[in-house]
């Protein structure tokens, strides 16, 4: 019944010329495709037919799609590519984000961008004005940006669902160096090695199967255990410069292969709190933004970190804070409601954690006081203060994220403190 | 044998069995059979990618060979082990004999009487009805060595066992592996299959799934579970549900007799169709009647 096809290409090589070209724009849009692959394609479309375009659409994409996150970018190229009467149309949209009204009426869709740029191969996109009255901002405030800020200035400044693809790799490539590593844990449970101590029960229970005849002596080491990275980041308006940013940041963190944490958990609070875990988990950094930008209501309102860490102390921190978690709290401690209440539950917080850091992007200032009632009420119920205003203390906080001793700034702000 | 010459006949072989498909999981399928390359399914709990497999060895009539992954799965629970206690019974027997030819006997001990079968190397054995179906379900749980394991399995369709030799599928299984996506499978792997990401399915296809899966339904009370599980779907919940919730759900409710869908019916068998807490008290109250009436009135005009 399953027959095999010999491979041979179908009466008409244009068609298969034309896959193979199809599937050099998917492989420039990012999908890994290699030979292989096309062949496969070409035999498939021989084997269904090119009859109806649906059946031709759901059999290139059987066989060029393997990630969930690529359906958009192949749905978008496939139209663009086997010629849709409206491409002219869409292509301008994608292409000219500049020009306003084109941008207003119908916002360039996630993915398109990428996909037109990939079918133009090198044509690059006119570059897009920067917005005039931030840059004037930014240079007051950036007097001590060391230089790789520039280029982390330049995409925090961007749409950040519609990056290009030059973007997108440069993001990618100063993300990948933010990873942060975690040590294990030392833990007396055993796991399974080729040398180390002598696993006895494992020994006797292989024993037991053979009739109670040792065949080898079974060895264990201990079993390595991560703990959870639980981050809260805020995302009210006096923090917008950095949120955005950060998100970036905890999506590569999320989805770092090998980095060590057992879970990362994100959640972000302006107002209210919410868990965006689940949108971080989806692998297209611009797919994930969108869906933790929907899913959190308050982006760039006010600040509760008050209520906000109450309602993350009374909903989440049983479930995520299990067995030692690190938190790494990003906000600049500007809060609306009373200390009193903000410092109780943070000492909740802080006895609950193995450790918590303090991100604070206000601390990139040399003079920097510990002045305002809600980082007064935080300050001590923190291991480790540190800035988080750039990649390079993004680093930093990389290299020393599982020292226990690691304080930052913690020190000079307690005795500023207390003077004060 | 029935005829699989088009995707038309793969969805009505499917639909026989009384699994819905779409055009784009029957081409997807259609495929597979015809180029004999594994079918990789992933997607959210309870779309149906296990019952897919269950489907197609019922309406092809072939033996369906199911290999749950674990954490932990080793070879030799997944493909297999030697019988010891009977090979120690049996050179016990032949010692009592007093007839032991150390030749005969190693060649006796390690043959196919002694060995204990597991999924793998059961599917590549003939079978009379055709090449059986191998489902290789939840394969995210397993650990990266196994999947690494499976490559030469799948690519080549044997296996090797030291004592024996390479058995070979004479005919090869059709394989069908699923993921609820928990983590990412290797490249390596997805790329000698063919991948489909199995969706939640649009209001008409999940009547027509409701009708063959709960025929005792009425067709009115199918419609607004239907529609108020859709909506449920638009909303911010933590665990959207799939459509065996709706299934269930619609079964609990056929259980209680209920006609018509009102929130004290929702609120009380809510957990049918959403499985965490936050979710379930999310609706609680107003919020279960306003779905409600947003499904009844994207009803109104059908």
């Amino acid at each position: 019944m399953v027959e095999h096809i010999p491979l041979e290409l179908p009466e008409d090589p244009k068609l298969a010329g034309n896959i193979t070209h199809f599937a050099r724009a998917l492989r420039r849009a990012g999908l890994p495709i290699g030979p292989g692959r096309v062949i496969d394609a070409i035999r498939a479309v021989e084997a269904a037919g090119v009859g109806n375009k649906r059946d031709f659409y759901w059999t290139l994409h059987a066989c060029f799609v393997n990630r969930p996150e690529h359906r958009r970018i192949f749905a978008q190229l496939f139209r663009l590519y086997w010629r849709d009467p409206r491409y002219l149309e869409h292509m301008m949209a994608a292409m000219l984000p500049a020009i306003r009204g084109v941008q207003e009426e119908r916002p360039a869709k996630p993915a398109e961008k990428r996909a037109a740029e990939a079918l133009l191969d090198g044509a690059e996109a006119p570059p897009r004005d920067e917005e005039v009255h931030s840059s004037e901002e930014e240079t007051l405030i950036e007097v001590d940006a060391s230089l790789t800020m520039s280029s982390a200035e330049r995409l925090r400044s961007l749409d950040f669902e519609q990056m290009s693809l030059a973007e997108m790799a440069e993001a990618k490539r100063m993300l990948a160096r933010l990873a942060l590593p975690v040590k294990p844990l030392l833990s007396r449970r055993g796991l399974a090695a080729p040398r180390g101590r002598i696993d006895a029960a494992r020994t006797l229970r292989q024993a037991l199967r053979r009739g109670g005849e040792i065949g080898g002596l079974a060895l264990k080491k201990p079993r390595p255990r991560y703990p959870n990275l639980v981050v809260l980041c805020d995302i009210s308006g006096s923090m917008s410069q950095y949120s955005r940013v950060i998100l970036h940041f905890l999506h590569a963190v999320s989805n770092a292969r090998g980095a060590g944490w057992a879970k990362v958990h994100a959640f972000t609070f302006g107002t209210r709190l919410t868990n965006i875990t689940r949108h971080l988990a989806t692998r297209d950094v611009d797919a994930a933004l969108a869906a933790a930008g929907s899913e959190a209501q308050d982006w760039e309102g006010g600040t509760r970190i008050g209520a906000s860490i109450e309602a993350f102390n009374r909903d989440w921190s049983r479930r995520v804070m299990g067995q030692g978690a690190v938190v790494l709290l990003i906000t600049d401690g500007l809060d609306r409601d009373a200390p009193e209440n903000l410092a109780r539950h943070m000492q909740r917080l802080h006895l609950s954690a193995r450790r918590v850091i303090w991100l604070n992007p206000l601390l990139r200032w040399d003079g920097f006081a510990p002045k305002a009632a809600g980082i007064r009420a935080m300050l001590p119920h923190v291991d480790s203060f540190r800035a988080g205003h750039s990649i390079a203390s993004l680093e930093e906080l990389a290299a020393v994220i599982t020292r226990p001793d690691d304080m930052g700034e913690k020190t000079r702000l307690m005795a500023a403190l207390r003077q004060s | 044998m029935n005829d699989l010459s088009s995707i038309d006949a793969v969805q009505d072989l499917l639909g026989d069995q009384g699994y819905i498909c779409g055009r784009a999981l029957g081409t997807v399928v259609f495929l597979a059979l015809r180029l004999g390359r594994p079918l990789f399914l992933e997607g959210e709990a309870g779309v149906g990618k296990t019952e897919i497999a269950k489907a197609l060895a019922a309406g092809l009539g072939r033996k369906l060979i199911r290999l749950q992954c674990y954490e932990g799965l080793d070879a030799s629970s997944a493909v297999y082990e030697w019988n010891f206690p009977a090979q120690m019974i049996a050179i016990r027997a032949a010692e009592a004999a007093g007839t032991v030819q150390a030749d005969n006997l190693t060649q006796d001990l390690f043959s196919d009487r002694y060995l204990i079968e597991r999924p793998l190397l059961e599917a590549m054995r003939p079978d009379e009805q055709g090449a059986p179906i191998l489902l290789i379900d939840e394969l995210d749980r397993t650990d990266a060595p196994f999947e690494a394991f499976l490559l030469e399995a799948l690519s080549d369709f044997q296996v090797t066992i030291p004592e024996i030799g390479t058995i070979k599928a004479p005919e090869p299984p059709i394989v069908i592996l699923t993921s609820n996506r928990t983590r990412e499978v290797h490249d390596a792997l997805k790329r000698r299959c063919l991948y489909h990401w199995v969706d939640y399915p649009d209001f008409t296809r999940e009547m027509e799934i409701l009708k063959a899966r709960a025929p005792e339904a009425s067709e009115a009370l199918s419609r607004e579970v239907v529609a108020f599980v859709q909506h449920l779907r638009t909303e911010d919940l933590f665990k959207k549900p799939g459509v065996a919730e709706t299934i269930d759900w619609a079964k609990c409710l056929l259980a209680l007799d209920v006609i018509n869908l009102s929130p004290e019916v929702i609120a009380d068998t809510l957990g049918a169709v959403l499985k965490y807490q936050d979710d379930i008290a999310k609706l609680h109250g107003s919020e279960a009647k306003r779905i409600l009436d947003q499904a009844k009135a994207s009803l109104e005009p059908a």
